[in-house]
């Protein structure tokens, strides 16, 4: 009775509250006008037209650096090479020296130079490289008889089919699939973690500095003041995270059709194709993924960790009497989660199964994060359960932990508790 | 004599500290009962263990006549000195959500709330959020929420602390309305006129020991010293002067406000010495202008008491 009032009254102040509002309706806006920028951003970089000036004067390069769409090429070898230099530090973006040698041959061993004023990026640096290689090679390979054009098609381009012993073909997308969805999971369950953990412990702060703590638990246990409060601010942001969920795929639809339309009328359709097939290829690849099991260890996982988690920051909130306080009792709550998601990038990528990561994935402190990120891959059934039945042991005895700080912390005013106090706390 | 509460042999410590010392208490029914001490005497920690906030670490308390359970916290009103509120809720909403923890229905708190905001004259306030309230409305709202849920025993700690005279007298009022209608009320203060004023009852509690327990005229009766102020003309000032220190009368020159400019004395009696033998024998001297037996304050009392340990 008394737990549904608190965890309605706690629901309701962070839902009216006007940043919780603000937050919820802006931040979607916020995230696919951030995009749109950046993708219009990188768009304008991309109508830049580079000049390159040349200076080849033995003729041995010159015809292989080809125009395309973001860089021109001008020959200017027929003046003097200071002017040239000169031309091309004030006019172009840089020049292409080609030392004078009697054979292509010999340009190996000499110094082709590319100045310029400001450092070239590296991928212009080995189109530069690539050119030269590729001519000097050709030349001898002539030179030793063989015939390039042949060389050419005889080079083979296999491709390695992926499946499974149960039978299912995968490919290569659907590794980095798997990458993204884990990946997003476990960093949902962070994020979730920290800003709804921080918002409970300040609601607990709040509580303290108002002095109605007193009050309220003289009609009921600090614990059901404080599994209300997690309760009620979870089932709040959970609201946000689905109005999160809708309004990004509104207005992800939206954009993506206003874009599909610029797209038909502008690129070529062999362009399209291609790209209709990769997607296709991806979203059946995020079909075969176990989706089912994913979607419910996220929900577990997420309980489990969220509640662990906020049962600490609500720990904290009673045990200092401001903000600023909390900092050094953070710290080790944001390193667990930090460390889930560095390993779960880290070693779940390169080896999903490896110690590393299986033990990673059983620490109740990193195990939603960490086991999230690896279960695209496939996970055996028992470790999941054993590593869900850590988290939920755990789970009780922090909360219990936590709830005996709270029952002492939030009538405790004054001065700024030390860790010994805080295990005194532990006795009373 | 029946008691709302009973405190018996209720210890309490935090690490190595005690902050209560095996106390026993007696809160007769319909009493308005005083709990005295300097600050950090112990009792903030015994309203919280009455209120079940804490527990004590042995002892047992008694709400009337039932072991202190979670099933009587409807039974009880605290208003902690420390006031709180949430300031950014409305108070209407406020008040309804804090009696329906103490186990009223919706609509039962609705109905108190409207009687107090009604009495009170706040009515207009029930959508105003406690950070648009001054401190002194916030009071009123505070003690509104503190009786609300009619509870049997209401605790208040330094009631009258923040509030102005006219809201404090109106508090006041109040209070002893609740009383007359069957409620007992537990002070807790170190403002000693309130409780010469209001309560029936006292206990002192200091350095975690209750000193002191009983019927506030009882307690003074014990701490009386037989001492009497006395003004009076004398037929031959150095005469009487010289006579009176011959009796087993201790007599010393002090100061009263009176109308004339007689002598004024305070006259302990001997051990086994009457007022009325004493008056006689100032009536042979002079003209006995003021005689009244000076009855120790409560304040005397807590002082001496206090700074005797």
């Amino acid at each position: 009775m008394s737990l549904s009032l608190i965890i309605k009254r706690e629901f309701n102040s962070k839902v009216r509250n006007k940043s919780f509002i603000v937050m919820t309706f802006l931040s979607p806006l916020l995230i696919v006008a951030m995009g749109a920028l950046v993708a219009y951003l990188a768009g304008v970089n991309k109508d830049v037209v580079n000049k390159i000036a040349i200076y080849d004067t033995a003729d041995l390069l010159k015809d292989d650096f080809k125009d395309n769409a973001n860089t021109k090429y001008v020959d200017l070898s027929a003046m003097p090479l200071e002017e040239a230099k000169k031309i091309a530090s004030e006019d172009y973006a840089g020049l292409i020296y080609i030392p004078v040698t009697d054979s292509i041959t010999q340009l190996a061993d000499s110094k082709i130079e590319y100045l310029s004023n400001d450092t070239p990026n590296l991928e212009f640096v080995s189109t530069i490289e690539k050119v030269a290689n590729e001519k000097i090679t050709k030349y001898k390979l002539k030179q030793l008889g063989f015939d390039y054009d042949k060389i050419e098609e005889a080079k083979t381009r296999s491709k390695i089919y992926l499946s499974k012993f149960s039978g299912e073909e995968t490919h290569k997308e659907g590794s980095i699939i798997k990458i993204i969805i884990g990946g997003l999971f476990g960093y949902l369950i962070m994020m979730f973690v920290i800003i709804y953990g921080n918002m409970v412990m300040r609601s607990v702060i709040e509580e303290k500095t108002n002095r109605i703590i007193e009050i309220i638990i003289s009609s009921v246990k600090p614990f059901q003041l404080m599994m209300g409060k997690i309760i009620g601010t979870s089932m709040a942001g959970i609201l946000q995270f689905i109005i999160w969920t809708i309004l990004g795929l509104g207005l992800f639809t939206i954009l993506s059709s206003v874009f599909n339309v610029e797209m038909g009328a502008t690129a070529q359709t062999e362009e399209v194709a291609q790209s209709m097939e990769g997607i296709q290829l991806y979203i059946s690849e995020l079909w075969k993924l176990p989706l089912m099991t994913m979607f419910i260890s996220f929900i577990i996982y997420f309980i489990g960790g969220y509640f662990l988690y906020s049962s600490l920051y609500a720990a904290i909130g009673a045990a200092v009497d401001s903000e600023t306080d909390s900092q050094q009792f953070l710290l080790p709550i944001i390193m667990p989660l930090m460390l889930g998601v560095y390993v779960g990038f880290f070693t779940v990528i390169s080896d999903p199964n490896g110690t590393v990561a299986t033990v990673f994935s059983m620490i109740p402190l990193t195990s939603p994060i960490v086991m999230m990120m690896r279960i695209p891959f496939g996970v055996p059934l028992w470790e999941v359960i054993v590593s869900m039945v850590i988290l939920f042991a755990t789970f009780f005895g922090v909360v219990w932990f936590a709830a005996k700080i709270y029952r002492i912390g939030i009538l405790m005013y004054g001065k700024k508790p030390t860790y010994k106090e805080l295990f005194k706390w532990l006795k009373y | 004599m029946e008691y709302i509460l009973e405190v018996n042999n209720v210890v309490k410590q935090y690490g190595d500290y005690t902050a209560l010392n095996n106390v026993s208490l007696k809160v007769p029914k319909g009493s308005i009962y005083g709990l005295l001490g300097p600050n950090g005497a112990g009792k903030t920690s015994l309203i919280r263990i009455i209120n079940q906030i804490t527990m004590p670490d042995s002892g047992e308390i008694l709400l009337d006549g039932e072991k202190l359970s979670p099933d009587h916290i409807g039974h009880i009103g605290y208003m902690p000195e420390e006031r709180g509120l949430y300031k950014s809720m409305k108070v209407g909403e406020q008040a309804l959500y804090l009696a329906q923890l103490k186990g009223l229905s919706k609509t039962e708190a609705k109905k108190q709330l409207e009687y107090w905001f009604e009495k009170l004259e706040i009515k207009g306030w029930w959508n105003k959020k406690i950070q648009e309230l001054s401190k002194g409305m916030a009071q009123k709202i505070q003690f509104v929420v503190t009786v609300l849920h009619q509870p049997k025993l209401l605790i208040f700690d330094e009631p009258f602390s923040g509030f102005d005279p006219v809201n404090a007298n109106l508090i006041k009022d109040e209070i002893l309305e609740l009383r007359d209608k069957g409620a007992t009320i537990i002070f807790s203060t170190h403002r000693m006129e309130s409780v010469e004023e209001l309560c029936d009852d006292i206990a002192l509690i200091h350095k975690s020991n209750k000193l002191i327990e009983g019927k506030i005229n009882d307690v003074k009766r014990e701490y009386r010293t037989n001492t009497f102020e006395v003004g009076i003309v004398p037929f031959n000032l150095q005469g009487f002067l010289a006579n009176i220190a011959t009796t087993e009368y201790k007599s010393e020159k002090t100061d009263f406000k009176t109308l004339d400019d007689e002598l004024k004395l305070s006259i302990t009696l001997p051990q086994a010495g009457t007022s009325s033998q004493l008056l006689k024998y100032l009536m042979e001297h002079g003209n006995v202008t003021y005689f009244v037996e000076k009855i120790p304050s409560v304040n005397d009392i807590f002082i001496k008491t206090v700074s005797q340990i």
